[in-house]
């Protein structure tokens, strides 16, 4: 039925993804091969079906809409609802994640694979954070509740306060899976914007605090007590550092 | 999604914003329902906005419908493992509308096509789409897939054969042994 010399050549030349030269060879071909001809006819006719029946489906607007109103800069919206707030906290996890990795990483390691390792983390914090249901927490700016709910979870006395009188406010609390360990999660929030005090036991001695940025959000790392802290957000890098005074001499 | 960085966000703007239609698209060939294809489409597009700095010029559309795609088969893998290890199965016809019963009376050209379409297994799906809707090259088709430009070739051949086969109303049977 169908010309041996055709097949794959046959759809290249269709498609025009041969050489010129090879395009010229097949052409002569084509003039003396009657099954190829008429295969090319019917596969021109295929894709003027397919392009007359416009099966090609835009996107709706609906899906634009929620693209813009994810790119939009978020300072303006306050999440209110526990979901979306848990939605929030677990984004800004993934901030962290970039955080330690690059605590860990000298500036002149960053290769290929530092950047695969990097983005699947990202991407593995992301996916949870899609399922408020699975970041498990508390929401309170009751520091015992909170300190309650800890206790039940962790091996370690984690030191929760609420510093609403300095204007940082406790907001609730939870529970990280970072490189296979449970790490503590503090929620404070500062004029509006989240911060994240992540914590977690560490046999190494104190260290004084260091601090970096990334991407617009700042962090403050510091081992206090057998424990390290690190406070990630996007305030200003002075409001960290006056958390970290208050955790500190509240520790 | 957490506070983008204006510089970020322009540049999604610029390079990934004009393929939305095309990323839906895809996704929606691929998955079939118009649902999930919103679904999935706009996670693939805040993943494509999360790494926009590993996006280091080319081709954005290709670097778009690559991450569409992925993300496409890891849903599929997650909520239809079925679709993905299946050829070309009466199962699968089954979870679709389309049969090829159902393809011989369906109203007109469009929905035959639609219908037509879907029967083919994803493989085959995706590279007519990628050529004949979206008009890529095969290089292109290539790099979104991740299979051998030879590869691409031979599955857009037997994609096309197949659908010629589903709609002069060859039961699917013919148009799978002709493989």
């Amino acid at each position: 039925m169908r010309c041996d010399f055709a097949d794959l050549l046959l759809h290249s030349y269709f498609d025009s993804e041969l050489s010129s030269v090879d395009a010229e060879k097949f052409g002569r071909h084509v003039e003396r091969c009657a099954d190829c001809g008429s295969e090319l006819v019917n596969l021109d006719l295929l894709r003027d079906r397919l392009q007359l029946a416009e099966i090609y489906e835009a996107a709706p607007a609906s899906l634009r809409r929620k693209i813009s109103a994810e790119i939009r800069p978020t300072a303006q919206t306050t999440p209110k609802s526990q979901p979306l707030l848990w939605h929030w906290l677990a984004a800004a996890a993934a901030l962290f994640l970039v955080a330690i990795v690059l605590l860990r990483m000298s500036p002149g390691l960053r290769n290929d694979d530092y950047q695969a390792e990097l983005a699947a983390e990202i991407v593995d914090a992301h996916l949870r954070s899609l399922q408020p249901g699975d970041v498990t927490g508390i929401a309170s700016n009751d520091e015992r509740a909170v300190k309650g709910w800890f206790d039940t979870k962790i091996k370690f006395a984690l030191p929760v306060h609420d510093f609403t009188n300095h204007g940082f406010g406790l907001k609730g609390g939870r529970l990280e899976l970072l490189e296979g360990r449970s790490v503590a999660a503090l929620v404070y929030e500062r004029n509006g914007r989240l911060i994240n005090v992540f914590v977690w036991p560490t046999p190494g001695p104190d260290k004084s605090p260091r601090t970096g940025s990334q991407r617009g959000f700042q962090w403050v790392d510091w081992r206090q007590d057998k424990m390290e802290f690190c406070a990630v957000s996007d305030t200003d890098p002075a409001d960290l550092e006056q958390l970290r005074q208050l955790i500190h001499s509240n520790t | 999604m957490s506070e983008l960085d204006p510089e970020d966000r322009e540049r999604f703007e610029q390079l990934v914003l004009p393929h939305v239609d095309a990323a839906f698209n895809l996704a929606r060939w691929l998955l079939r329902r118009r649902e999930d294809a919103e679904d999935v489409a706009q996670e693939a597009l805040l993943r494509a906005c999360r790494f926009i700095r590993g996006f280091h010029g080319g081709n954005a559309r290709a670097w778009v419908l690559q991450i569409v795609r992925n993300t496409c088969y890891t849903w599929l893998e997650k909520n239809r493992p079925m679709e993905l290890s299946v050829e070309f199965d009466e199962e699968v016809h089954q979870q679709s509308d389309a049969t090829p019963e159902s393809l011989a009376i369906a109203g007109d050209e469009r929905e035959r096509l639609t219908r037509a379409l879907e029967m083919l297994p994803p493989r085959y799906r995706e590279v007519l789409v990628l050529r004949e809707l979206e008009g890529c090259s095969y290089k292109e088709i290539a790099g979104i897939t991740s299979i051998p430009i030879g590869t691409v070739m031979s599955s857009l051949s037997r994609a096309r054969r197949q659908l010629c086969a589903v709609l002069d109303g060859s039961p699917g049977e013919e148009a799978n042994r002709e493989m």
